[in-house]
């Protein structure tokens, strides 16, 4: 790449996602355009919700979501700048399938001066029918200490 | 399931994330996570996901408590979650405890409020809907 400000998704995900929240959930780089990113959420047995009905819990999508999120707005401003959700909502359509990986995509429509706004979709395999819809804003937090390390800064 | 809000009545994420039974209040649960590398988001802060996470979880448990309280046996779903980030999640534990604005026969709407050091300040809030579904349906 000969832009080293450019922001790329496929090679920031594996940095971002190496620890923390994000690494215990283990989400992994799926796809990106010039204003989304979709992240996948890998099938985990201790990821279930409600005993019984052996559906993955609501959490982890929420968390997929915030995350493809996050990354959307960075390919949409093309930089990496600290970042902090100040709004997600959330809507279940219905349940993801059982052992099937979770897909998060999210597409920043908006960036001002302060915030970012970003709306999405979680779906089991189909975009076309989603398991998730999610709408967000996030606001810029200015040059606080985020000490994380990416490639090319 | 166990229905009276004790850590039997955690979901394997709740668990598996951390999240422990702190207390009760009035009938009511409070659920806590430790600062732990699988909360984490940027160093030293709560992850938005894993903060969303233990507000879904208080929810659930605030709801359960008052089902269990009218004798009620119900499958839970959850509709849509909308959260509100206040602060930062800080390198210590959260708390977070539900109420159950409304139950009616099918679903449910519950308001979340999440903590730290001091309660007066909640880091994050949300508002659940969740279906209360009969079993026997």
């Amino acid at each position: 790449m000969t832009d080293k400000t450019a922001f790329d998704p496929k090679t920031a995900t594996p940095f971002l996602t190496s620890r923390g929240h994000s690494g215990w959930l283990g989400l992994q780089y799926s796809d990106h355009g010039d204003d989304w990113v979709e992240l996948e959420l890998p099938w985990r047995e201790d990821l279930l919700g409600e005993d019984g009905q052996r559906v993955l819990a609501s959490g982890p999508i929420l968390s997929l979501m915030d995350m493809a999120s996050g990354l959307a707005i960075w390919k949409a401003m093309n930089r990496f700048e600290p970042i902090a959700t100040l709004d997600l909502r959330v809507d279940y359509v219905r349940p993801a399938r059982e052992g099937s990986p979770v897909f998060g995509r999210s597409q920043c429509y908006r960036v001002t001066r302060s915030a970012a706004f970003v709306r999405g979709l979680a779906h089991d395999g189909d975009a076309s029918d989603p398991v998730a819809h999610i709408q967000a804003v996030f606001m810029k937090i200015g040059q606080s200490a985020d000490k994380r390390e990416l490639p090319g800064e | 399931m166990s229905e009276n809000g004790n850590s039997d009545a955690l979901t394997p994420y709740a668990r598996s994330l951390g999240i422990e039974l702190a207390g009760s209040e009035d009938g009511i649960p409070v659920m806590s996570v430790a600062f732990e590398e699988a909360v984490e988001g940027r160093p030293e802060h709560f992850h938005g996901g894993a903060t969303g996470g233990l507000l879904e979880t208080a929810g659930y448990a605030a709801l359960r408590a008052e089902l269990a309280k009218r004798d009620r046996e119900a499958l839970l779903k959850p509709i849509n979650i909308t959260v509100q980030y206040l602060s930062a999640g800080k390198s210590r534990t959260s708390y977070a405890k539900g109420r159950v604005t409304k139950l009616g026969r099918r679903s449910a709407n519950l308001t979340v409020e999440a903590w730290q050091d001091d309660r007066s300040r909640p880091i994050a809030t949300a508002v659940m809907n969740v279906l209360v579904a009969d079993p026997k349906e």
